[in-house]
């Protein structure tokens, strides 16, 4: 597979669900670098996910443009790819008919279908399995073939929406680390919408943070750390402190060691995977 | 991988042999089942036989109709009656499935559709299909045309409402994947919702079939020289009531097969497990 990533540029952006209604958010400025992977931290509500839908074009914006490579975004795409919470597999077909399926759209010739089945199926080490029916398999493997049925299309651009939120903690953190380690491999945009912050440190180079009603990016964060990223390292854990702090402040509660104790516990709800 | 992988291996080995277990304990169940009847029917013509105001029934037991069926499909009586009815089953059975599944996808599809269309179809549904009979007479020039007009309307609505269920339980999400993997509308349609309501179509068939079984030889009765009800008909007024019950029996065993052949069709394009 030869992917190549894609620059991204969000200008002004404004979303509101119904005309009389509240803005999710306005004027929403973002940018990415080719080959990025990029995180999105924010509470529930904070309108990242719609975020996420309108860069993936299934969502229309009411307001502002998304380029990609200086080219404007009107609808969704196989170019641009999305994996969603729960892996929403076809039931009727077995894991090579689901990872083939966007090909089959594109009205791929069989030959060159099934050779590029195959090397996605690799790709998530899921190879011996391509003849089963999905509702044999496990969650984490059913979501791996979410991500095959993604990876297939040879995307520029993978769009995660908390992705890896329903699995347990061992599958989760095999995820985490698979999907950089091939993003990173093959040289696609990863933008990952999350409100695990461990997630965020251990996939993304780069983490925004949202908050507010409306929504707007109220702060941006570096990861420069080094691949691979285990949870125990100390590199890692000193960035999920700062990152942590830095969430707090930009939602207004108190950072530094004395929120520590009430605000980690809040968080340790939402990321499990510190635990695996 | 992680050890849920393996047991999702070992999960699919006890399932094949539970599968195997199954069968051998359906195959009794069926031949046992058979045998008992059987032997209540013997036992009724027994015990009418011995009392002479009954004796007449004799002529319905097992023994004489089972010797009949060989007989009556040597004569062509079977076949040439397998033929019409089949025909005409399948006609009116082929239209149900045309009218049905289209309307049935709308209803499925569209809420204003599907409360508008409700109390009309559920009204129409309500009124036995036998009861068209009449009507269908004077509207259709041949009784043949107006047979396969009353399975039609006898089988659409199981059909219709099957099909329509079926697609209310299909997951939003699977349409915003295919959007997302560059599907076109068609494709949603042949791709998605096709497969996705199948097993729901195919058990309305189902359904469908055995009330246009029914309905089958009663409308046969009237009219038409040909069919199991015709046959039925003719075997009564002959006084031949060996050949009657041996009728009713190639009824049931049809009946019966189109009904195996809907189920394996079930299983066939069923993804519920």
């Amino acid at each position: 597979m030869s992917i190549r990533g894609v620059e991204i540029n969000v200008h002004g952006l404004g979303y509101r669900y119904s005309t009389r209604g509240n803005p999710t958010f306005t004027n929403l400025q973002l940018q990415s670098r080719r080959g990025e992977a990029l995180a999105i931290i924010g509470r529930s509500g904070c309108g990242k996910s719609t975020l996420l839908h309108i860069i993936a074009g299934l969502n229309r914006p009411t307001e502002g443009v998304i380029e990609f490579d200086g080219k404007k975004v009107d609808g969704p795409s196989s170019r641009w790819v999305m994996m969603f919470q729960a892996p929403h597999l076809y039931p009727w077909m077995k894991v090579s008919q689901n990872v083939g399926v966007g090909l089959k759209f594109a009205r791929w010739p069989e030959k060159e279908k099934a050779e590029r089945v195959n090397e996605a199926l690799r790709l998530v080490e899921l190879q011996d399995y391509a003849d089963v029916s999905v509702q044999d398999l496990s969650g984490g493997q059913q979501q791996r073939v979410a991500l095959a049925r993604s990876l297939v299309m040879e995307p520029e651009l993978l769009l995660l929406d908390e992705p890896f939120s329903a699995l347990d903690a061992f599958t989760r953190a095999s995820l985490q680390r698979d999907v950089r380690s091939i993003a990173k491999k093959l040289g696609f945009n990863l933008i990952i919408v999350t409100h695990d912050i461990d997630e965020a440190i251990l996939m993304a180079d780069r983490a925004l943070i949202m908050a507010g009603a409306p929504g707007k990016i109220v702060t941006e964060f570096e990861v420069p750390l080094p691949d691979p990223r285990q949870r125990q390292d100390k590199d890692v854990q000193a960035m999920r402190s700062r990152l942590m702090d830095a969430f707090h402040s930009a939602a207004g509660k108190p950072t530094g060691a004395d929120a520590h104790g009430e605000e980690e516990s809040e968080t340790d709800s939402d990321s499990v995977t510190q635990h695996a | 991988m992680s050890t849920s992988d393996a047991m999702a291996g070992s999960t699919m080995r006890s399932r094949s042999a539970a599968a195997a277990g199954r069968a051998t304990v359906g195959a009794a169940y069926f031949v046992g089942g058979l045998a008992l009847l059987l032997a209540v029917w013997w036992l009724a013509i027994y015990v009418a036989s011995k009392n002479p105001a009954l004796s007449q029934f004799t002529a319905f037991g097992p023994a004489p109709a089972f010797k009949a069926i060989p007989h009556m499909w040597e004569s062509g009586l079977i076949s040439k009656a397998l033929q019409s009815s089949g025909y005409r089953l399948g006609m009116g059975l082929l239209i149900a499935i045309l009218i049905g599944v289209p309307i049935g996808i709308v209803m499925g599809r569209n809420r204003r559709f599907r409360e508008l269309s409700n109390s009309p179809f559920q009204l129409m549904r309500m009124i036995s299909p036998l009861s068209w009979e009449p009507i269908a007479v004077i509207v259709f020039a041949g009784w043949n045309s107006a047979i396969i007009f009353l399975i039609a309307i006898a089988a659409v609505w199981p059909i219709m409402f099957s099909t329509a269920a079926g697609l209310s339980k299909v997951d939003p999400a699977w349409f915003k994947v295919a959007r997302n993997l560059g599907a076109k509308p068609w494709q949603l349609v042949t791709e998605i919702i096709i497969p996705a309501i199948m097993f729901d179509v195919m058990t309305g068939i189902r359904l469908a079939v055995g009330v246009a079984w029914i309905v089958l030889v009663p409308a046969e009765f009237l009219g038409v020289t040909s069919g199991f009800g015709y046959t039925i008909e003719d075997a009564r007024e002959s006084l031949e009531y060996e050949h009657l019950m041996a009728m009713l029996i190639v009824i049931g065993i049809v009946g019966y097969v189109l009904d195996l052949g809907c189920q394996a069709l079930i299983r066939r394009y069923s993804w519920h497990k």
